[in-house]
């Protein structure tokens, strides 16, 4: 009924909602430090509400797998992948530290050298957006996750906590548009940054004229913005187009497929900029 | 009821355009459920509703985003409400309008968020026109389809009932 009562008066009511819009969007350019607290709360519900659709969800394609399926050949399916990303977070873990290893840090910094801890989480939720590439795990500040910790997965880097909830948080995706890491080319170690796009490829910026990147090298964090540990995966050089001596622009694929991620690891050792961000709230 | 109803769509729209994300991103062709339910509400109940709709739904969106909250708002009331204003306007009661309407709207949607996004110095989208389109015609097949289904499968169900019955009664 109080839909028909406005009617009459549509057009005041739609000048209202959008002056109301443009109010709320000048308040927050206007002020960009942290996070806004309508954003934190509505996505600590809605994450309630991807979880509980999430785990309706898989609980169906649970039973329809386990016990209609072919349920022996499944779970040793299972166990199997479970041990190939075991192995293969392993297997990045030893190249950041032969990375680590190969330069002149070893001689500075060997002591301080530590092993990464994670902690597991599933994807419980996409973007509410499909301008946006961030994902919802189910862990939060309950398991110990806070703002900026790295999320990678046996390919490699996945992204970053930005939002996190009690129980849930929100990842930004390096596909992002708004994310970017420090990079390292492995071969040559040229220095750059790769920065999202807001589809399946990065790009790879601030690269030196004089730096030798060919298709095919591989990517990894150079740990320069003190988000990501160094050494891991980011992905291969796809496409490389020069303007004269300078290069215009290169074109990265990441090793991760973001399309079919359903498990990742929250990296909770704490990153330079986590210990800044501690310190400053302290 | 009516304001019932349209939480519940746009709360399934974001429910399934989160948790189904992967079934609807294909390459550069990214269906917004949430933007396709807000139409859809538009051209069925008018403009007032549709603006209520787009607000309610974009808010909630940005909401749910890391972006500034609002932008996605102000995109979706105003497609919302000319949506409205053109489903009392015009005659759109055939696929082809529909799809016109659609793939309208989305373009539209598209101009203003990125516009504003852009404006703000927030976001930088290079070229975006191979994304605009494959959204746009994504949007409008959803959008059409599922107007088709609402429309068509009532009557297809009860035409099934009085066959089967009239064979039980030979």
């Amino acid at each position: 009924m109080a839909l028909l009562d406005i009617r009459q008066r549509s057009g005041y009511l739609f000048l209202a909602v959008i002056l109301g819009h443009i109010l709320l969007i000048s308040a927050q350019v206007n002020s960009r430090t942290g996070v806004p607290v309508l954003e934190a709360v509505t996505f600590g519900i809605f994450s309630e509400v991807q979880r509980g659709v999430s785990t309706g969800l898989n609980g169906v394609r649970h039973v329809w797998g386990t016990y209609v399926g072919l349920r022996q050949t499944k779970t040793e399916n299972e166990e199997l992948r479970r041990q190939l990303a075991e192995a293969q977070v392993a297997l990045q873990a030893q190249r950041a530290l032969a990375d680590r290893a190969h330069g002149l840090e070893k001689l500075l910094d060997l002591k301080d050298r530590v092993t990464l801890q994670t902690t597991a989480a599933e994807i419980i939720g996409a973007a509410a957006s499909t301008d946006f590439r961030t994902v919802t795990i189910d862990k939060g500040t309950s398991d110990g996750l806070r703002p900026d910790m790295p999320i990678i997965s046996p390919a490699g880097v996945v992204g970053r906590v930005v939002i996190p909830s009690a129980r849930s948080a929100k990842v930004q995706l390096l596909v992002d548009r708004n994310a970017a890491a420090g990079a390292l080319i492995e071969r040559s170690r040229a220095q750059g940054v790769v920065i999202g796009v807001g589809e399946d490829r990065l790009r790879l910026e601030n690269v030196s004229e004089a730096a030798d990147i060919v298709v095919g090298d591989t990517i990894v964090t150079s740990g320069i913005e003190g988000i990501y540990p160094k050494g891991f995966v980011i992905g291969r050089v796809d496409a490389v187009e020069k303007s004269g001596p300078a290069y215009k622009r290169i074109t990265v694929k990441p090793a991760v497929d973001f399309s079919s991620l359903e498990e990742v690891l929250v990296v909770t050792t704490p990153m330079p900029a986590h210990e800044t961000a501690q310190g400053v709230s302290e | 009821m009516k304001a019932a109803g349209v939480i519940l769509a746009v709360a399934v729209a974001l429910a399934v355009q989160t948790t189904m994300a992967r079934f609807l991103v294909r390459g550069s062709v990214a269906v917004d459920l949430v933007l396709v339910a807000v139409v859809y509400v538009a051209l069925t109940s008018g403009p007032v509703t549709g603006l209520l709709a787009g607000t309610f739904a974009g808010l909630i969106q940005d909401a749910l985003t890391t972006g500034i909250i609002g932008i996605g708002g102000l995109a979706k009331t105003i497609v919302g409400f000319l949506a409205g204003i053109v489903g009392t306007q015009f005659i759109v009661a055939q696929p082809l309008p529909r799809f016109v309407v659609f793939f309208g709207a989305t373009v539209l949607h598209a101009v203003i968020f990125m516009g504003l996004y852009v404006l703000t110095n927030q976001r930088d989208f290079g070229t975006p026109y191979a994304a605009v389109f494959g959204q746009a015609v994504g949007n409008s097949v959803v959008g059409v389809v599922a107007f088709q289904l609402v429309e068509l499968l009532p009557g297809a169900m009860e035409r099934r009932r009085a066959q089967r019955s009239s064979r039980l009664r030979r």
